[in-house]
C-alpha cells in the first residue's frame, strides 16, 4: 500500500482513459456521439500489436493504430453524417463490427509476447527529484504519459482558444448558423469524426505497447472505452476535467488491486485479505465509480445549464428547419 | 463547363443517369422494410465471405457447416431453439424499451441477475429440494424475472431523477452483474472449491421435448425446453401491449415525440422506469431458463455475449416483438454453429457487418432514390 505507487500507477492507467476521452470530446462538440470507442480501442490495440510485430518498431504499431482506428470511425460518421442514421445505434453497431475485425485479425496475436516491441518508459532528470510529485508524475512512466501532459493543456487551448476550435463548437452548438458562416458542417464533422477514432485508437495502442503490454482478445480494453464516454459526461467536454477523471479512475483501479494485500488497514483487521472472494466486490468498484462519476456530472450539468452541445445526436440536413 | 467540352476533340463519355435522393413523403410500401432487412443480412453475408477468403478460409465450406449444423436435422434445429430461446427473451427486452428511444443495452447484465435469481431458489434454497416440478418452474421464472427487473430498475431510476445516460449506467451494470455472480461461483455456492455452483436436482430442471420420448419416440434426444413457452407468450402479450394497448402507444408516443407525450399528459419519468423495469425482467426470464432449462447449475460462462446479440436481433426485427422471433432462430443458427468457424471471431464480426448495414439501409426507406436517365439540354 505505497500511496505513490498507487497514484503513479494510476497516472499510468489513466493515460489510456484520458486519449480515448478527449477523442470523444472532440468527436461530441462536433455534434456526433460515437459509441464505438471500446470497438475503436481494440481496433487500435489490436493493430499496434501486429503492426508493432511485423515491422519490430513499437512508433511503427501506435502509427498504424491511429489510423486503422480513424478509418473505422469513419463508417459511423458515414452512417451517421451522409445517410443520418441514429447516432446511438450505429455507434452501437460499429462497437460490434470493430470488436469482430479486431477478434478476427488478431487471432494468434497472445503468443507473440515477448517479441513485440514496447514504447519507452523512463524518468525526467531533475523533476523526478521533486519528493512526491516527482515520484507520481515523473518517475519511470511511459512516454505516452509525458505527450499526455503536453496533450491536456493544447487539445483546451485548441477547441476554446482557436479559430478553428470555434468552428468545432459552432458547429455541436448550431450547425444551421455554422453553415451560413461559410464553415462547412458535414467535413467538420467527419474530421473530428476521424480525429476521435485516431484518439481511441491511440488509446487502444497505449494500453498494448506500454501500460499492459499484450493481446488479450476483447478483454485487453475490459471496458474501459465505454468507461471513457462516462467521463465525457463527467467532463463536461472540457479536457482538463477529463485528465481529472481519468486520472482519479486510473488510481481508484490500482487502489482496488492493492486493497487485497495488507492484512491490517489503519489497524485494523482487513476483511478483503482474509476472504479473498469479497475482491469482486472490490472489482465493481469502478464501475459503481462510473455511474457515481454520471450522477455527479449530469446533476452539475442540470445546475449549470452548461456543457451537451446542444446539437449532439441530432443530424444536420441542409435546408431544414431547427438545429 | 459547356464551352470547355466543345474544345475537347473527342466527345467526353457522361455518365448517362442522375442519381436524385429525396425524403419520402408517402408511406413507403409495406414489403420495402423486410425487402431491405433481407438485403442487409445477404450483403452482410457476403462481406463476412470476403473476409473468411481473406483470411484463408473457405467462406462456402463455412456457411454450409453453419447451414447444417444449424438447421441440417431435427436434433441440431432443437439446439439451434436452445440458443434461440434467451435471444428471443433479450431480444424482446431491447425491442419494448428501443421503442421508447430508452437505449437499454444492460440486457446482458440483467440475464445474468436472473439466472442468479433462478439459482438462488435452487442453492438457498428457497424451495425445498423436493418440491414438484411445477414450483420450480413458476417460483425460478419469477425470481429471474424479479432481479432481472430490479437491474433494469436501478438505470431506469438514475435516468428518470438525475438524468444519467442510461447507455452507460446499463453497461456498467453488466459489469457489476459479471462480479456478483462471480463472487457466489467462487465463494458462497462453489462446489468443492470449482468455479460452479452444484448440479441442480432434476425435478428443478425445465421439462425438455426429450421429457416426452417415453411416450413420442420422436423427441428422443431433443433438447429444446420449456423456455420456448415463455418466449412465445411473451412475444405475443408484448405483441399486444406494445400495438393494442394504451400502455403501449404511450411508449411509442414518447419513442417518437417526447415533447408531444408531454403536453398529452403522459409522464415520461414514470415510463422510463417501468419499461427499464418490464426490459429487465424479460432478460431476467432469460437467465433464469438458460440456468434452469441448459445450464442446471450457476457458473461463469452461461451466456456468448447473448445481451449484446439482442441488441441487433431488436433491430433485425424492427422492433416487432413477433418478428423477433424469427430473427432469434437465425442469430441461434449463427451462435450454434458459428462456435467451430475458425477464426472464432466471425459470428461477431458477421452480427457486426448485419447491424451496420441494417442501420445504412434505413436510409432508403426513409428516402427515395430516383435515377433518371439525363437529357442534354
Amino acid at each position: 500500500m505505497d500511496l505513490i505507487l498507487i497514484l503513479a500507477s494510476g497516472i499510468a492507467t489513466g493515460t489510456v482513459l484520458l486519449y480515448a476521452t478527449v477523442g470523444e470530446i472532440f468527436s461530441e462538440r462536433s455534434g456526433i456521439l460515437n459509441l464505438g470507442v471500446e470497438g475503436m480501442m481494440l481496433i487500435g490495440a489490436m493493430a499496434a500489436y501486429r503492426a508493432a510485430a511485423a515491422t519490430n518498431s513499437a512508433w511503427m504499431g501506435l502509427l498504424v493504430a491511429m489510423l486503422a482506428a480513424g478509418l473505422v470511425s469513419q463508417i459511423h460518421a458515414f452512417i451517421t453524417i451522409t445517410l443520418q442514421a441514429d447516432q446511438v445505434i450505429s455507434g452501437l453497431a460499429l462497437n460490434f463490427l470493430a470488436t469482430g475485425i479486431s477478434l478476427v485479425l488478431g487471432e494468434g496475436l497472445t503468443s507473440l509476447r515477448d517479441v513485440v516491441p514496447q514504447l519507452p518508459k523512463f524518468s525526467i532528470p531533475g523533476l523526478s527529484q521533486i519528493p512526491w510529485l516527482g515520484g507520481i508524475f515523473f518517475y519511470n512512466h511511459s512516454i505516452m504519459v509525458y505527450i499526455g501532459y503536453l496533450f491536456i493543456p493544447l487539445t483546451w487551448y485548441f477547441i476554446n482558444r482557436t479559430r478553428p476550435g470555434l468552428h468545432l463548437r459552432a458547429v455541436g452548438e448550431y450547425p444551421a448558423a455554422a453553415d451560413t458562416l461559410g464553415i462547412r458542417v458535414y467535413f467538420t464533422r467527419y474530421l473530428y469524426v476521424f480525429v476521435g477514432g485516431l484518439l481511441a485508437g491511440l488509446a487502444g495502442a497505449t494500453i498494448s505497447l506500454s501500460i499492459s503490454p499484450g493481446w488479450f482478445g476483447g478483454l485487453t480494453t475490459a471496458g474501459q472505452g465505454w468507461i471513457a464516454i462516462g467521463l465525457v459526461i463527467f467532463a463536461q467536454w472540457n479536457p482538463y476535467r477529463a485528465a481529472f477523471g481519468g486520472f482519479t479512475f486510473g488510481a481508484l483501479r490500482r487502489l482496488v488491486l492493492d486493497l487485497q494485500g495488507p492484512a491490517l488497514i489503519f489497524g485494523l483487521s482487513n476483511p478483503f485479505h482474509y476472504n479473498i472472494h469479497y475482491g469482486f466486490f472490490l472489482k465493481m468498484i469502478p464501475y459503481i465509480f462510473t455511474v457515481v462519476f454520471l450522477v455527479i456530472g449530469s446533476s452539475q450539468a442540470n445546475r449549470k445549464r452548461i456543457g451537451t452541445p446542444a446539437a449532439l445526436g441530432l443530424p444536420y440536413i441542409r435546408g431544414q428547419r431547427g438545429l | 463547363m459547356a464551352d470547355i467540352s466543345v474544345k475537347e476533340s473527342a466527345p467526353k463519355w457522361k455518365f448517362p443517369f442522375k442519381i436524385k435522393i429525396e425524403n419520402r413523403v408517402d408511406n413507403p410500401p409495406r414489403w420495402l422494410s423486410p425487402v431491405l432487412s433481407l438485403a442487409a443480412v445477404v450483403i452482410a453475408l457476403l462481406i463476412g465471405a470476403l473476409v473468411i477468403w481473406i483470411a484463408g478460409g473457405d467462406p462456402w465450406a463455412a456457411y454450409t457447416h453453419i447451414a447444417k449444423y444449424s438447421l441440417g436435422s431435427w436434433g441440431v434445429l432443437s439446439d439451434t431453439m436452445v440458443k434461440a430461446i434467451p435471444l428471443m427473451l433479450v431480444g424482446l427486452a431491447c425491442s419494448i424499451a428501443f421503442r421508447m428511444k430508452l437505449w437499454n443495452i444492460g440486457a446482458e447484465g440483467q440475464f445474468f441477475l436472473g439466472a442468479f435469481g433462478a439459482s438462488m431458489v435452487v442453492l438457498l434454497p428457497v424451495l425445498p429440494m423436493e418440491a414438484p416440478k411445477w414450483q420450480f418452474i413458476l417460483v425460478s421464472a419469477g425470481f429471474g424475472m424479479f432481479f432481472g427487473a430490479l437491474w433494469g430498475f436501478v438505470p431506469g431510476f438514475l435516468k428518470a431523477r438525475y438524468n444519467v445516460n442510461e447507455i452507460i449506467s446499463t453497461l456498467m451494470m453488466n459489469y457489476i452483474a459479471i462480479e456478483w455472480n462471480n463472487y457466489f461461483i467462487y465463494g458462497v455456492w462453489s462446489e468443492s472449491g470449482f468455479q460452479m455452483s452444484r448440479m441442480f436436482q432434476r425435478n428443478a430442471w425445465l421439462p425438455r421435448l426429450s421429457d416426452l420420448a417415453k411416450r413420442w419416440p420422436f423427441f428422443g434426444g431433443l433438447t429444446t425446453h420449456f423456455g420456448i413457452v415463455f418466449a412465445v407468450v411473451a412475444a405475443l402479450i408484448l405483441w399486444w401491449v406494445l400495438s393494442k394497448s394504451r400502455w403501449g402507444y404511450e411508449i411509442r408516443l414518447i419513442g417518437d415525440n417526447p415533447r408531444a407525450a408531454e403536453y398529452a399528459g403522459i409522464s415520461i419519468k414514470k415510463n422510463i422506469v417501468l419499461v427499464m423495469i418490464v426490459s429487465g425482467a424479460l432478460a431476467g426470464l432469460a437467465g433464469a431458463s438458460e440456468i434452469m432449462g441448459v445450464v442446471h447449475r450457476l457458473q461463469g460462462a452461461i451466456s456468448p455475449g447473448y445481451g449484446y446479440t439482442g441488441i441487433i436481433i431488436a433491430w433485425l426485427a424492427k422492433l416487432n416483438p413477433l418478428a423477433v422471433i424469427l430473427a432469434s432462430i437465425l442469430f441461434g443458427a449463427l451462435i450454434l454453429a458459428g462456435r467451430e468457424v475458425q477464426p472464432s471471431g466471425i459470428p461477431t464480426l458477421i452480427q457486426g457487418l448485419i447491424m451496420v448495414f441494417l442501420i445504412a439501409s434505413d436510409f432508403f426507406y426513409r428516402n427515395r432514390v430516383r435515377i433518371t436517365r439525363k437529357v442534354e439540354d
